[in-house]
């Protein structure tokens, strides 16, 4: 005789210490398994595209650090290139270096902490995380020296940047940058031969290539399906086109090769940076751009290859100080959409790390 | 003759033989209990110091020499904390929960041997009344996750019978290996017996026990139970002040007593040269619980079909190979050189998980919804 069972109903977050945030999951589960999954959004709206209505260009540029705030010189990147393309502003040589120079530290400093929460959502006890941080924080330390901000950078302007790195920053840079490959091969050691881990990870929560492309995943979520599409080689923005990279691709499109692809992408942007420290050219680092930018009429779209995907700013001009519509496209809110698929007759654990896998960033998703 | 019995027979030359009988009993059971309280105090400190170690931080350093004190600021202010229980909980199992899960590991205590008689009491089933007695903490802690009406309570209650249950089969085969060897099930008998302690005689059945034991006290990474990333804190996420306290202390409490059990069992317990027993007895007690800190800071959890597979077809087959190799060997080979066992059943232990590793992986687990 079979014993009758009913499924029921959880409430996952907003309060809940894997969340990342204050993301509500209601998730229907029969035992432990997941049968069904809603996630609820908006503990954490703010407002931002509205409030990008009544403000200048440059004004925004803080309002974007609060998005992904774990990237957040990507962010004000991405906004200043939208509005450059709008206002048609040719930026200094210098300018273009310093940036691509932030943004990958960026990139690598946000996949560190992908990877070590990863790992606590895994169970491992916050010491991956601390590993991270060992040298996430080394590179706090590199921004402050740049702009004075630990979390919130506000460095980009529209024509540039907003100051000249000090004289100490570039041999600190450079240090930094040639020790991380060899900090990127201990975790590597210590994380992917772990059995469990492999266990936990390998196969598990696979999103297969076609929902990748169909739900308009980006980002180390989508290449880790499979999906060679990364902005910086399919639309070269900024001078990317000047860099010799390459974009690691994914094989299943499970949980491993997201993490996976994750730690590749990072050696890949020690190999940009270790081009873009040789190549600095010296010279101004902002061009003249009138305080207050009236762009002309007309609308953009700006994106770039944000560490969690593509992040693109729609702005439309009225030819007045601010912009008449202000919107953003964050990428992991888009790539949360896949959760659903993913998780469906996995068990709870599997749906804490594929939620951890997917790394989100609630600052972007509520905006 | 312990040295309790000693203590009652010198009594009751003097005092009448009620007293005498009652009075060191009762020195004995404060004894123990104060020793379990302030091991567990020092534990906690130094666990959280071993951890901030590995984590490439300091841990707590501020309360007094090396932090020594933060575990007493702990307490205080865990029982200062509001009582609260929930509304739509069962309040008469939410209260009895604690204690059930706290009073069983205090009673293991009883039968271990901290020197050459200086036991509580030498049951001649002493290992026997550990396995027995411990088992019952697991309806304390299915009562605390039913009695809280909180859904991540009862997954992790249900996770606890099912983990329990699976893991007491592998320890208990490979208790009955020690057992097999040294001929006694009294405690004392046990590391009596242990001219070479057992973890070189019998390395594979070590490995079963060790990885059972912190299977039962909740360690990562089989803590399901409590796994904070998933359940966020399993089956006392409704409990607060003193009765959290209690959870606290006998999560410890289990630990600190399943080390005590494997250096008896397997690490030759308070044998040693040149130091006293007590000391010998405790170097080894902290050496088991660095390991287990040692785990905790290092691996991720399975996954809870993982954790049931691992059990069932892991270690148990395991263990009974395990159990019919020692039983052949004190069946037929009683006079042979302990040494030679010893590289026998290293050999065996080696190709046995190296057999294991090939033929079993853990992983897959989707089910059809």
């Amino acid at each position: 005789m079979a014993i009758r069972t009913e499924p029921f109903i959880l409430n996952m977050g907003p309060q809940h210490p894997s969340t990342h945030g204050v993301f509500r999951m209601r998730v229907t589960l029969d035992g432990e398994v997941v049968v069904d999954l809603e996630p609820v959004i908006g503990y954490l709206h703010r407002g931002i595209e509205k409030l990008g209505e009544t403000r200048t260009y440059t004004q925004i540029i803080p309002l974007t650090d609060r998005l992904d705030y774990v990237a957040s010189m990507t962010n004000n990147f991405a906004y200043v290139l939208a509005v450059e393309k709008l206002a048609g502003i040719e930026i200094p040589e210098r300018a273009e270096y310093l940036r691509i120079i932030m943004a990958e530290t960026m990139r690598i400093s946000s996949h560190l902490m992908a990877v070590g929460f990863f790992l606590n959502d895994l169970g491992a006890m916050m010491t991956p995380v601390l590993y991270m941080w060992r040298e996430r924080e080394k590179l706090l330390d590199l921004y402050e020296m740049v702009c004075g901000q630990r979390l919130t950078y506000n460095y980009m302007r529209i024509g540039g940047v907003s100051q000249d790195v000090p004289e100490e920053f570039m041999p600190a840079m450079k240090k930094w940058v040639a020790e991380m490959p060899r900090f990127i091969d201990e975790y590597d050691q210590l994380l992917a031969q772990n059995e469990i881990l492999l266990a936990r990870t390998k196969g598990v929560c696979i999103l297969p290539r076609d929902t990748a492309i169909n739900i308009a995943a980006s980002g180390p979520v989508l290449r880790a399906s499979g999906v060679k599409w990364d902005l910086r080689k399919a639309d070269p923005y900024s001078i990317y086109a000047r860099f010799d990279f390459e974009v690691p691709v994914g094989t299943v499109g499970d949980n491993y090769d997201r993490y996976w692809v994750r730690m590749q992408e990072a050696r890949q942007s020690i190999r940009i940076l270790e081009q873009a420290i040789a190549q600095l050219p010296e010279g101004e680092v902002c061009a003249k751009v009138p305080h207050l930018l009236r762009p002309p009429v007309g609308e953009v779209y700006g994106h770039i290859e944000a560490p969690k995907g593509e992040l693109g700013f729609y702005l439309v001009s009225d030819n007045s100080i601010a912009p008449y519509r202000f919107h953003i496209r964050p990428p992991t809110l888009i790539n949360l959409t896949a959760l659903k698929d993913m998780v469906i007759g996995w068990k709870v654990a599997d749906l804490i790390i594929t939620f951890g896998s997917i790394d989100v960033c609630l600052g972007e998703i509520d905006r | 003759m312990t040295l309790l019995e000693q203590f009652q027979l010198w009594l009751g030359g003097i005092w009448p033989g009620w007293a005498a009988y009652i009075v060191p009993g009762i020195v004995g059971i404060v004894i123990v209990l104060a020793f379990v309280v302030v091991t567990v105090i020092v534990f906690i400190w130094y666990e959280r110091r071993l951890l901030g170690r590995f984590q490439i931080r300091l841990g707590p350093n501020r309360l007094g020499p090396e932090g020594i004190f933060q575990p007493i600021a702990t307490a205080l202010k865990i029982l200062l904390k509001e009582d609260i229980v929930p509304a739509k909980g069962d309040k008469v199992i939410h209260w009895l929960a604690p204690v059930i899960v706290f009073v069983p590991v205090l009673m293991v205590f009883a039968v271990v041997p901290f020197g050459e008689g200086a036991i509580l009491t030498d049951l001649n089933v002493g290992i026997v009344y550990v396995v027995a007695i411990s088992s019952v903490s697991t309806v304390g802690i299915y009562m605390a996750g039913w009695a809280s009406n909180n859904k991540y309570a009862l997954i992790a209650a249900l996770r606890t019978v099912a983990q329990m249950v699976s893991y007491e089969l592998p320890v208990v085969l490979a208790i009955l290996g020690v057992v097999l060897m040294a001929g006694s099930m009294s405690m004392t008998q046990i590391v009596a017996s242990q001219n070479l302690p057992f973890i070189l005689l019998q390395p594979l059945g070590f490995v079963i026990f060790f990885l059972g034991t912190v299977a039962e006290m909740n360690r990562s990474p089989f803590d399901l139970l409590e796994a904070d990333s998933e359940i966020v804190a399993g089956y006392h996420i409704e409990y607060s002040g003193m009765k959290f306290a209690m959870f606290y202390l006998g999560e410890y409490g289990h630990a600190l007593a399943y080390a005590c059990i494997i250096s008896t069992l397997f690490l030759g317990g308070w044998q040693g040269p040149l130091l006293p027993p007590v000391i010998w007895f405790l170097i080894k007690v902290v050496a088991v619980f660095s390991v287990i800190v040692w785990m905790r800071a290092t691996l991720p959890r399975l996954r809870v079909d993982q954790l049931m597979a691992f059990a069932w077809k892991g270690l148990l087959p395991m263990a009974i190979i395990n159990l019919f190799i020692i039983a052949a060997e004190v069946l037929w080979l009683p006079e042979i050189m302990p040494w030679i066992i010893v590289a026998m059943n290293f050999i065996f232990a080696g190709a046995l998980i190296v057999l294991w590793s090939k033929l079993f992986t853990l992983g897959g687990g989707r089910v059809e919804v």
